[in-house]
């Protein structure tokens, strides 16, 4: 029997490569980090090469379906098109940190290198943790690593705060997530998710309202990394006070990733795998839990969206929308179909882009004015055109208008829930996004059409390796606009889960 | 051996102390306390199912939540100086730059 483990083990090695580099690269940027001693890019690429080869062999897991670890992981065509979209999100990110004055003025060398890839080999766990323990382990080493490079320039007293705020509000919902899964293994006598899901399918204690308890307190851990109402007050103040890279990298990677995670827990745990009754998956009975989506993604739209209106920060007012951006994808999981499922993979898709490409412009003012504010934007538009209007191209993607990959992502969204009956949710929805247009064009009223008190004689110079990074964010952003039938077919093709039919 | 619904009735009751505390509590230190005892009453939980339920991996988990406990006690306290060093106070109705 323990051969056979050790043997089960060993095999499960092959489907860990890309994990297993990640890790090496981490050692290798912290050891290279401190033999340099100094300011380098080095580091930077040492960690970008690290996480290139690693997402190359993701790429050739695609179409690999197996249990790895005696069930703690799996390795499936949803956790590898997620891995991918990490390893692209970290790697623009790092890329940011060279060209962020923020980071590169603060006192560390280039710790912030191995903490993002150490980030990013978490955020990998998450995609493919089907195991409580994993799905916690891997939540944390997200959420440690994200704390510290929140509080990164320590120096300046708002990031310190923000991470602050971070930790406390972190360590109580991961705390009251882990109580959750510490009933449901009471109940169940099992941490393996699909375990749990064929033990509650036929047992009798589903209608157990301490089921639902502990569904609920489980999503205050989820709904803590994908910044949903009302689990969203670190989101603003995180978002401001911590370097713009590091926001960036927040608001795509983790959140990312906890949607990875959140959608595995559900569908895998609380759907009746093996009956599809018309094209929609069975709920198990007794347990409604995308009553509980409905109306979270609900509050998280509206509560994001109005909020974001007032913003005068362009980096509170991405939070902002940022948690809004969170309750469309949510609506995704409202239905519990296929449909919704590949939906939500386009719009994450998409969402990485326009998202990366909004902060980089805001790292790339802020080189300039020293400020995220939107007063300080005024005139940009004169002084940097071209910069400008890469963020009137991201703008209109985040708020859904045609031809931008924003749209793409909110069309899929929105017919996948026509199809399923649920007509008003998309209304709620489709008002949601005219409101959202408001402070997203607001961001273009100040740079282009307000005119500054000072000259606007003196143009900003910016090198070429910016403009390259921009136009390499926003060629996605309109090409998948115009021709998404690549993006829908990936989406479709990894919208397979193990043990869904 | 005592019943199961003691330990239950013991944990909920320790995290609920601690809830409450994270939520009322002024400073930093103490909210970290509290915590601290969220996840210890967490622990007592996952012991009490495993032992009742026969099943190690309740136990497992436990190590587990120890480690990460520890883990973030580490990078907390590292905040919570940088934090102190900027404003030299940890009450957290003065820390107070970023709001709304």
């Amino acid at each position: 029997m323990q051969e056979l483990t050790l043997k089960q083990t060993l095999n499960s090695l092959s489907g860990f490569i890309p994990e297993t580099v990640l890790i090496a690269t981490v050692i290798v940027c912290l050891f290279l980090d401190l033999i340099l001693r100094k300011k380098s890019v080095i580091v930077a690429v040492a960690g970008i090469v690290g996480l290139l080869v690693s997402g190359y062999f993701a790429y050739l897991q695609f179409g690999m379906r197996e249990v790895i670890f005696t069930g703690m992981a799996v390795v499936d065509p949803f956790a590898v098109f997620f891995k991918i979209l990490f390893v692209v999100s970290t790697i623009f990110v790092i890329i940011f940190t060279i060209s962020s004055k923020e980071i590169q003025e603060s006192t560390h060398h280039n710790e912030h290198v191995y903490l993002m890839v150490a980030m990013a080999l978490g955020a990998f766990l998450m995609a493919s943790a089907s195991n409580m323990i994993m799905m916690y382990l891997s939540l944390e080493t997200v959420s440690i690593s994200s704390y510290i490079l929140s509080g990164y320039t320590k120096r300046i007293k708002r990031s310190s705060e923000a991470a602050m705020k971070y930790v406390i509000y972190g360590a109580a919902s991961s705390g009251i997530m882990i109580y959750g899964m510490s009933l449901i293994y009471g109940f169940t006598g099992s941490m393996n998710i699909y375990e749990i899901s064929a033990i509650l399918a036929k047992s009798a204690v589903t209608g157990n309202p301490v089921i639902v308890m502990s569904i609920i307190m489980i999503l205050a851990g989820f709904g803590y990394k994908i910044s949903s109402v009302p689990f969203h007050f670190w989101t603003p103040d995180v978002y401001e006070g911590a370097p713009v890279p590091v926001t960036a990298f927040l608001a795509v990677t983790s959140s990312a990733a906890g949607f990875a995670v959140m959608i595995r827990f559900f569908a895998v745990t609380f759907l009746q795998n093996n009956i599809l009754l018309n094209g929609k998956l069975q709920i198990i009975p007794g347990i409604n839990w995308t009553e509980i989506i409905v109306v979270l993604s609900v509050a998280s739209m509206i509560i994001g969206n109005f909020t974001a209106v007032w913003q005068q920060s362009v980096k509170r007012m991405l939070a902002y929308s940022s948690i809004a951006q969170g309750g469309y994808i949510m609506l995704g999981m409202t239905m519990a179909t296929q449909q919704g499922l590949t939906a939500m993979l386009v719009y994450l898709m998409g969402y990485l882009f326009m998202t990366l490409g909004a902060f980089y412009v805001v790292i790339l003012v802020a080189n300039k004015v020293d400020s995220d504010e939107l007063v300080d934007m005024r005139g940009f538009g004169y002084k940097s055109p071209v910069i400008a209007v890469f963020m009137a191209v991201f703008m209109f993607s985040l708020a859904g208008i045609p031809s931008t990959v924003g749209f793409v992502g909110k069309f899929y969204l929105f017919s996948a829930l026509i199809e399923s009956n649920m007509v008003w949710l998309a209304l709620v929805a489709v008002l949601n996004s005219v409101v959202s247009l408001f402070f997203y064009i607001k961001v273009l009223k100040y740079m282009f059409l307000m005119k500054p008190e000072e000259e606007l004689t003196p143009k900003y110079q910016y090198g070429i390796g910016n403009y390259a990074v921009l136009l390499l964010l926003a060629l996605p952003v309109m090409f998948f606009g115009l021709y998404f039938a690549p993006l829908v077919k990936i989406a479709e093709y990894s919208a397979i889960l193990i043990g869904l039919k | 051996m005592l019943e199961l619904n003691y330990f239950l009735v013991l944990s909920a009751l320790l995290f609920s102390i601690g809830v409450v505390g994270v939520l009322v509590r002024r400073n930093a230190m103490i909210i970290f306390m509290c915590i601290e005892l969220m996840l210890n009453a967490i622990n007592i939980s996952l012991v009490a199912f495993s032992s009742f339920l026969g099943n190690d991996s309740g136990q497992i988990f436990v190590f587990f939540v120890l480690t990460v406990a520890a883990a973030e006690a580490a990078v907390g306290l590292a905040i919570v100086i940088s934090l102190f060093r900027n404003k030299e106070s940890l009450d957290i109705d003065k820390i107070n730059i970023l709001k709304w």
